[in-house]
């Protein structure tokens, strides 16, 4: 059988179009990826044959459906290693399932003298479910230093912060402005030594490198499928079962009880305590179609034909004047950030965009980090699996199209 | 370059953007109004020195795109001078000429950013300095934001 790799961009029918007159360069994948035929195919199959309401159907279809949505769940637990499916809950994506781990997990066992411990690099959405948790509950919150542009964590004040307080540390794997691929393994052991939970954003490397949560030593791991060659409105949370299985529901409603009465309930176990309502079983089964497919390629070689990309594009982009490029130079993920002293970046990404090039500009849900580093947005180009060498040439030659029509040229 | 992209960022707004007029925060200001663009992260902050309804002294503050800071740069050199409700008029034709692309009848410096309705995201780059003048003119110190206002 051929490797996927060798026609690898027939399989992403969207890469296949002109924009402003230039072939499409879509270098934006951090915010999300392509989907491949092999995804959309399993969307449609389901809907055109299996689809019906998961869980206590009696009928055909609907024990089909079941079949496929549990088939899902488990083909995404052994695409994290998790220990049994029952450690997979499905969620919306990233952000809902960390909300999830904070709302329930946070609200049972935070209270007032407790301390969240977090990074100046996370996003937004590893940052704002815990400002909500512990407003409610009187904990407080405590940041891990940035050590500057070369964007690493500064593990020397780690012993110093992971005090008997800190009751949990969430932290991203991949920064998806730096593109520090941070130390997961070290970072679960030392926390586990200091008594607290970890809570893993896999967001940014759950689709570009293996990921395995009992290598890691999390205890909660959370990503989402449209940044994995999945589509859009699903994702999973990870959770070691003993933990998942102390927390009560975050929200209520069919599907997630075993009994009810008119004034309490009886809650299921995992995973279906944390799913109420109908689950959304269509992109569950798209998304197991995505571990499938890169699975297929590889992802040990994903990481190597991405970080290859970033580290390739980060020399070539250093050659300009008067740019600033964050992360670290060596071994990074998949993306590079940067910025230009005379221009800001969304002009970058509108002169990128009339080359077709498809760059993202902004803070990229990072304020915290950007303030940090006296910046107010970049300019990033993120790879995948379907990008080419040639395209890094097309990026590099916008921006000295850029950089003359500014007058900033050397 | 495309026509639409060499209308976007005309001369007037180059320069504007590279040397911005009227920067940088005026000692004897008694209206202030800060502006933020939460989607893109662009901030201007507006300070006047109001003589009665008149707009004695005007500077603003900020980062953001060309297009934004060329913006607040030119609309300081229009408002100062001017009384309340030509200010709000001035904003009105701005508005127009941003959405519409409809060059102004009479020679202004407002219709270099004609060009900026055929892109549709910027034109909230255009008006938040405006929105942040019209803010402090009416003594309003809430922030406003682009997302609170539909342009």
């Amino acid at each position: 059988m051929p490797s996927t790799w060798d026609r690898i961009r027939d399989e992403f029918p969207t890469l296949h179009q002109q924009v402003n007159g230039h072939p499409l360069v879509y270098l934006d994948n951090a915010a999300t990826t392509q989907k491949p035929r092999a995804v959309m195919t399993a969307l449609d199959r389901f809907y055109e044959r299996d689809n019906s309401n998961v869980h206590r159907g009696l009928h055909a279809l609907s024990m089909r459906a079941t079949d496929a949505y549990e088939g899902a769940r488990a083909r995404v637990a052994r695409f994290v290693n998790a220990a049994a499916p029952e450690e997979i809950i499905f969620t919306r994506g990233t952000t809902e399932s960390i909300n999830l781990v904070a709302a329930s997990w946070g609200g049972a066992n935070l209270a007032k003298g407790d301390v969240i411990l977090l990074t100046e690099m996370e996003h937004h959405s590893n940052l704002v479910p815990w400002q909500l948790v512990a407003r409610r509950t009187g904990a407080a919150l405590r940041y891990l230093p940035v050590t500057g542009d070369e964007g690493l964590l500064d593990l020397s004040a780690l012993d110093r912060l992971l005090t008997p307080e800190v009751k949990v540390f969430a932290f991203t794997h991949v920064s998806n402005t730096l593109a520090t691929i941070n130390p997961v393994a070290e970072l679960c052991a030392r926390a586990r030594k200091a008594g607290a939970v970890t809570v893993v954003d896999a967001a940014q490397s759950i689709g570009h490198m293996p990921v395995d949560v009992r290598a890691m030593g999390c205890d909660f791991l959370a990503f989402s499928g449209h940044k994995m060659a999945g589509v859009t409105g699903i994702g999973a949370l990870f959770g070691r079962r003993a933990l998942l299985e102390s927390m009560p529901p975050w929200q209520g409603g069919g599907g997630m009880i075993s009994s009810v009465d008119f004034h309490e309930s009886r809650w299921k176990p995992p995973p279906e305590r944390f799913e109420a309502g109908t689950p959304n079983f269509g992109d569950a089964v798209a998304l197991g179609a995505a571990c499938d497919f890169l699975d297929s390629l590889g992802r040990e070689a994903i990481r190597q034909h991405d970080g290859a990309l970033a580290k390739m594009a980060y020399e070539r982009l250093a050659e300009l004047p008067g740019i600033r490029l964050l992360g670290p130079r060596g071994e990074r993920g998949g993306l590079v950030s940067f910025a230009f002293r005379d221009i800001h970046a969304h002009d970058v990404v509108t002169f990128a965009d009339e080359d077709g090039i498809a760059l993202r500009g902004g803070h990229h849900c990072n304020q915290p980090l950007m303030k940090r580093l006296g910046l107010t947005s970049t300019a990033r180009a993120s790879f995948y699996v379907y990008n080419e060498e040639r395209e890094i040439d097309a990026l590099v030659a916008s921006m000295r199209r850029t950089l003359k029509f500014f007058g900033s040229a050397d | 370059m495309s026509s639409d992209l060499s209308d976007l960022y005309q001369h007037v707004i180059l320069d504007h953007n590279r040397r911005p007029r009227n920067r940088g925060r005026i000692p004897t200001a008694n209206r202030s109004a800060h502006g933020d663009n939460p989607s893109c992260g662009d901030q201007c902050d507006v300070y006047l020195r109001l003589d009665g309804d008149r707009i004695a002294d005007i500077s603003f503050e900020g980062s953001g795109c060309a297009i934004s800071m060329a913006s607040a740069s030119l609309m300081t050199t229009l408002l100062k001078g001017k009384k309340a409700d030509e200010a709000a008029g001035l904003y009105d034709r701005f508005h127009e000429i941003v959405t519409t692309g409809k060059e102004p009848e009479e020679i202004s410096d407002l219709g270099a950013f004609a060009g900026v309705h055929a892109f549709p995201a910027r034109i909230k780059c255009a008006t938040l300095s405006w929105h942040a003048a019209l803010n402090a003119l009416r003594g309003d110190p809430a922030p406003t934001t682009t997302e609170s206002h539909t342009d």
